[in-house]
């Protein structure tokens, strides 16, 4: 699609993200010490000690890869393949267990939900999450009003946000962490929620972030999303780089293997889209976006039962 | 056609990336900064500290029909209840003048550490998802946890003031060395709180421990009875281990100055002071020292 092209593709842009070689080993305390007290004792003194208390999970495998200005880059994968490991890992909150990352700047992960009050009002949840990623309290106050239209909750935005649903909790959360430019943005399922008018006055807003800072990246479950908004992607599998390169070439070779029906329907929304100038080519895309999404959101999980969550420590590996 | 790599996929050589990142200028993400960066950025993130304090604090009674009245009530009930069992119950009021004010001082100066142990072993731990989402110094949390305590601690030091001059206590110019008691107290308690919230970030046992610990350093505190009068008649070295104790120290300042009728060796203001000092640095050291892990777990 046209405007996936980043502002010139020169292969001369400045990196932004440098990933070499990195691999993230997660170490959590086994579930199997539950049961009951006598049991854990057992373990204890069976001389099993740390070594099975303790499980790793080997997140990302030697992934290496180069952003540079300008681009805006999809992690996509299945549920568990590192997406949002390997996000964290690249925004320094997650130690590598091998391998580096280097950046220019400090990367911003969106993602302030955690900082949000479940007790506290909307607006005073704005100030905290602005606060949270690095401003000043006069610097939020300045930003408040941007966010409260942009997330467009009505008198919601006095509640408390228990009362909010989550499709408006998300929308608070995504308008809090749009509402600065950022050097190097992350986006962790943002985009998921939300209904189809908020959706596209996101993915606009992404695109201007985009143009505004460096580099953005995207987890997403949503591959329309990935079509619109990035003109780069990297599928994951099992913590290693299946594919890096045009958004829409990885995305049609991840359908090909995981979803063959709906990248038949892709395939001919493309063809028809291809036909249109450039202007009704945008207006098309707007249009069919949210109805290409709507199959595709399932499209990571088809056999069992579909997992809604985000998948940050995969589980299946080991 | 993109800035994909030509060799995406599998590893290239670790070399030529490494080798661009320095030419391009990039820093190594995650890595934490020399003490005096970490702790200019802690500077700069002041705001956020306090507003988190702040909201914790009016979040924490946000569903009560009384609300921050609780702030007040919360302590007077906690005078009440340790007078009853004391005072009344339990009779440990021998050798002292004014009992009530000796207990109070004890118990609302004792109950200030307690909560920067008992919230400070929270303070990691219950903020994972913020640690996983936004790269701040994590210090944040543990100073937030003080800041919120602080709030606290003065509206319950007010109440204890009513309380002291009430048992018959005068206002006399000592009252003045609350001020710089509950200063050092707070230098204090910000280094123990650090060091808890390390401890219990890397295992979780530690929280099992921490009321057990609690209790039996109560006791060991001369919260509801006189050190003085407790160790008459015993190798003086007891006395002086039991003062060693910062606690001890804090509690007995309290009393120093906001009581006439009671005694206290100066010395135990500078255990007091070296205390601060101590734990402090130690408790700021420590955290700092582990930046990096708080992710994991």
């Amino acid at each position: 699609m046209a405007d996936n092209d980043p502002a010139g593709s020169e292969p001369t842009r400045a990196p932004t993200v440098i990933c070499d070689d990195l691999d993230v080993v997660y170490r959590v305390i086994s579930k199997g010490s539950g049961g009951t007290a006598a049991a854990s004792l057992r373990s204890l003194f069976k001389g099993q000690g740390r070594g099975r208390v303790y499980k790793s999970v080997h997140a990302v495998r030697g992934v290496s890869f180069v952003s540079r200005e300008g681009d805006a880059i999809a992690l996509i994968g299945r549920n568990g393949s590192g997406k949002s490991t390997l996000l964290r890992a690249i925004a320094g909150l997650l130690p590598a267990e091998s391998g580096h990352v280097f950046t220019s700047g400090r990367p911003s992960l969106l993602g302030v939900h955690a900082v949000l009050m479940q007790n506290l009002p909307g607006d005073q949840n704005i100030l905290l999450g602005c606060m949270a990623m690095g401003m000043t309290r006069d610097e939020a106050v300045a930003r408040r009003d941007w966010i409260i239209d942009f997330a467009d909750l009505g008198e919601f935005i006095e509640m408390p946000m228990s009362t909010y649903s989550s499709g408006m909790a998300a929308r608070l959360r995504f308008a809090i962490a749009a509402s600065i430019s950022h050097e190097i943005l992350m986006i962790d399922e943002a985009l998921a929620t939300g209904d189809a008018e908020f959706r596209r006055r996101s993915e606009r807003r992404i695109k201007e972030l985009r143009n505004e800072a460096g580099t953005v990246f995207l987890v997403s479950h949503s591959l329309g999303v990935v079509r619109t908004t990035c003109n780069r992607a990297i599928w994951l599998e099992k913590g290693a780089v299946v594919m890096d390169g045009e958004a829409n070439e990885v995305v049609d070779a991840y359908q090909v293997k995981y979803d063959p029906e709906t990248e038949a329907q892709d395939r001919t929304v493309k063809a028809a889209m291809a036909r249109k100038t450039r202007q009704t080519r945008e207006a098309a895309a707007a249009a069919a976006a949210p109805r290409a999404q709507a199959p595709a959101a399932k499209a990571p999980a088809p056999a069992p039962a579909p997992a809604p969550a985000p998948a940050p420590a995969p589980k299946a590996q080991q | 056609m993109t800035a994909a790599e030509p060799e995406s996929g599998p590893v290239p050589g670790g070399e030529d990336l490494r080798a661009l990142a320095e030419a391009s200028g990039l820093r190594s993400s995650g890595i934490r900064q020399p003490v005096p960066e970490y702790l200019a950025e802690l500077w700069t993130r002041r705001d956020f500290i306090v507003a988190m304090a702040t909201s914790r604090n009016s979040a924490q009674y946000s569903d009560t029909i009384l609300g921050r009245l609780w702030q007040v009530l919360a302590p007077i009930l906690n005078a009440i209840v340790y007078f009853f069992i004391f005072g009344i119950l339990l009779q440990t009021n021998k050798g002292i003048e004014n009992y009530i004010a000796f207990l109070m001082c004890g118990v609302f100066t004792f109950t200030y550490t307690q909560r920067a142990v008992t919230e400070g072993a929270k303070s990691i731990a219950n903020n994972r998802g913020l640690i996983r989402a936004i790269q701040f110094p994590r210090a944040v949390l543990p100073v937030a946890v003080i800041v919120q305590e602080v709030q606290q601690q003065v509206v319950s030091m007010s109440v204890l003031c009513v309380i002291v001059l009430l048992s018959g206590e005068p206002l006399t110019w000592t009252w003045v060395l609350v001020l710089p008691a509950m200063a050092l107290q707070t230098l204090f308690n910000t280094g123990l709180c650090m060091l808890i919230a390390r401890w219990t970030a890397a295992s979780r046992d530690v929280t099992q421990l921490i009321p057990f610990v609690i209790t039996t350093w109560r006791y060991l505190s001369g919260v509801m009875f006189s050190i003085e009068v407790f160790t008459e008649g015993l190798p003086s070295w007891v006395r002086e281990a039991l003062y060693l104790n910062p606690a001890t120290a804090y509690i007995e300042m309290v009393r120093d100055a906001l009581m006439v009728s009671h005694d206290v060796p100066t010395r135990l203001w500078v255990y007091g002071a070296v205390w601060a000092v101590v734990g402090i640095v130690g408790g700021f050291f420590t955290f700092y020292r582990a930046e990096e892990s708080y992710a994991r777990g």
